[in-house]
């Protein structure tokens, strides 16, 4: 039906037999965004960019890797000194990691501001979990592959978690560490891992966009486009916009690389593995800190990986804890005041989660904790029936033509 | 509500390199030559640092990931590392009867280390280890300011701290506590460009020397650096630029 849109012969003939001309001129042109969208929706868009840039200078770095106790810290040094340009190549792969994280998170907090996860985009949500919880698998994995101090030591603290597990757990570890002690086995199975989670994540990126092009984009006022008049096409107008999202993200992303490329790793890391050397403060990457923050609140092990792992649970059932109809923050006053609490509650914890587990930072941890519970299971719920919510308005087009308001 | 959301991000990125830091020490901090987005490194300051490292430090430290070949960043060119590197006797082998021999160095050799294994080198110095010096000014926070200021940082103990046998009392170390002897008083070397050698100028020549081991492409990075922030710069106005011709019709 679509062939005869294009002039090109050759792509008029594949497109009769492939039609993947037709499908991305359908995802182009014909798939109707919300026109309100702001720079927040940027973030999906870069954090697939991130993916890519992870996928590719990570398959450039693992031709010179190593993954041998021996040689790991050194082949890193190599591609450090030696390999051309591999020092760029491994402190893209470093900072992009950590970028990644940042747009990720970004990208959650928008969902939540603007209610993106209520009916009917539930699963494409807990997609997104999903990918997160990938991510946080294959970036602990590959800190573990420099086969620094930080390596060792935070790889030996998380695996020992699942001991905690009753009855199966001591199997479960022995069963990650491929032997009793994190040792060559654990890297190479890592190492494996590390590979492979990418590619799983890309095809849950796939299903997530899928879920998303169902319903379309949420919007900043979080009511469904009522016709053509609220919408616009993606190309050129969102492809414009996200361009301007990854232009200033390279520039973010270079200005790490290129000069502070080691500020948010750990010294300890450039330190080869020592089994019989404890570092002072076992710490895992910044973008850990939170949970593990929430992990070690809780005086108890087995409590503590029941609560760490129940901080991304309760994500997954958020579109059920939060029934308020109206989507946007924007007109929840007070639904609004508790999502600045909940990221200043986020980001204290990640600051308590690079301290020592000692004194008041155990006391601010534990409120810390039971405020980011709080918030999901008990606050959300009751706002959802207590919460006077403001006049929605009609449509789309209704508050961005009169744009006078200011916006919120 | 985008400026807060970056906001909170800058303050999770700043949490990030901050509990690195030591927090019982205060560190003098230099304005060496390779700060900044234009740094580079001061390769008479370099060749000096090589100059103390050799014949101070080498004689407990090892810099395992150092070749000769990498003199070239220091300045010399190549006939000054195959002198160099051929002062040095480097164990080579199996030769054709099987046994291991000594030769000179080449530029292609590591710099050799002064123990055979850690356990040689933690006897040779009443258990301490001597750390490998060729990542250490990344290996620590703050890493050239760590190492400048523990050079220079050996005082007498106060009176209420009791030094242990073997142990020595240190500003800028974590603790206070080092097992390494003061390893610079000044003066310690001649140096043949008659530069000072006062123990401040010697902690920072060998400084700048363990800095750029420790990150050798240091000056490439800044300087590709440079261009791609110019470069992204322009690319992040054009894409405003553009990104306003197209929308303009957009109510």
């Amino acid at each position: 039906m679509s062939a005869e849109k294009f002039q090109n012969p050759v792509v008029r003939w594949i497109d009769h037999r492939l039609p993947v001309f037709s499908m991305l001129d359908h995802e182009k042109y014909d798939y109707p965004v919300p026109k309100n969208l702001n720079y927040m929706w940027n973030f999906g868009v870069l954090a697939g960019l991130s993916l890519a840039i992870m996928i590719i200078t990570g398959i450039v770095l693992a031709m010179s890797y190593t993954a041998h106790v021996d040689y790991a810290f050194e082949a890193v040094e190599r591609i450090m000194r030696d390999v051309n340009h591999g020092w760029m190549i491994r402190y893209i792969h470093m900072n992009a990691a950590s970028f990644f994280f940042i747009v990720v998170y970004i990208h959650i907090f928008r969902g939540l501001y603007y209610g993106s996860y209520k009916a009917p985009r539930e699963l494409l949500w807990i997609l997104g979990v999903v990918i997160f919880l990938l991510m946080m698998a294959t970036a602990f994995m590959g800190y573990v592959l420099p086969w620094g101090q930080m390596s060792f030591w935070g790889a030996t603290v998380i695996t020992n978690l699942f001991s905690a597990i009753p009855v199966v757990g001591d199997s479960i570890v022995t069963l990650l560490w491929g032997g009793f002690s994190v040792d060559n086995p654990t890297l190479n199975r890592f190492f494996s891992l590390h590979y492979l989670m990418p590619f799983v994540i890309a095809g849950v990126v796939v299903l997530h966009i899928i879920a998303l092009h169902r319903f379309g984009s949420n919007n900043p006022i979080g009511i469904d486009a009522s016709g053509p008049q609220d919408t616009i096409s993606f190309h050129p107008y969102y492809t414009m916009k996200d361009m301007v999202g990854i232009a200033v993200f390279l520039l973010l992303l270079a200005m790490a690389v290129f000069f502070f490329p080691n500020a948010m790793g750990h010294p300890d890391n450039y330190i080869p593995a020592n089994p019989l050397q404890t570092p002072a403060h076992i710490v895992p990457e910044w973008y850990f800190l939170p949970f593990y923050a929430i992990l070690r609140a809780v005086p108890d092990k087995l409590g503590g990986v029941l609560l760490m792992f129940g901080a991304i649970a309760v994500l997954f059932v958020l579109p059920w804890l939060d029934r308020s109809p109206v989507r946007s923050a924007r007109f929840r006053p007070l639904f609004r005041i508790f999502f600045w609490l909940l990221l200043i509650d986020a980001v204290v914890l990640g600051y308590l989660g690079g301290k020592p587990a000692e004194g008041i930072y155990v006391v601010l941890s534990r409120i810390a904790t039971a405020w980011y519970f709080l918030h999901f299971l008990v606050i959300l719920p009751l706002l959802s029936v207590f919460e006077t919510t403001k006049p929605l308005p009609k449509s789309i087009s209704e508050p961005v033509l009169g744009a006078s308001k200011g916006a919120a | 509500m985008m400026k807060r959301v970056f906001a909170a991000c800058v303050a999770m990125i700043l949490t990030g390199p901050a509990h690195a830091a030591g927090g019982d020490v205060s560190l003098t901090e230099r304005d060496w030559s390779f700060n900044g987005p234009f740094g580079t490194f001061d390769k008479a300051a370099m060749q000096r640092g090589f100059q103390v490292y050799r014949e101070v430090c080498a004689g407990c430290h090892s810099m395992k990931y150092i070749a000769f070949r990498n003199f070239a960043d220091l300045g010399y060119n190549e006939a000054e590392i195959k002198a160099i590197a051929a002062e040095y006797e480097v164990e080579d082998g199996p030769n054709d009867d099987g046994e291991m021999f000594m030769r000179p160095g080449v530029p292609a050799d590591r710099l050799p280390s002064p123990y055979p294994n850690d356990n040689a080198a933690r006897a040779g110095n009443g258990g301490a280890l001597p750390p490998d010096l060729s990542l250490i000014a990344k290996a620590r926070a703050h890493g050239p300011d760590y190492l400048y200021s523990l050079l220079i940082g050996y005082k007498e103990a106060p009176a209420s701290l009791k030094v242990p046998e073997g142990m020595y009392y240190n500003d800028a170390y974590s603790g206070h506590l080092i097992a390494m002897p003061q390893p610079l008083y000044g003066d310690d070397v001649t140096y043949a460009d008659g530069a000072d050698a006062s123990i401040e100028a010697v902690s920072a020549d060998v400084t700048q020397f363990l800095m750029w081991a420790a990150e050798p492409k240091l000056e490439a990075r800044k300087r590709i650096g440079v261009a791609v922030v110019f470069f992204l710069s322009i690319f992040v106005i054009l894409s405003i630029l553009a990104k306003r011709r197209v929308w303009a019709d957009v109510h």
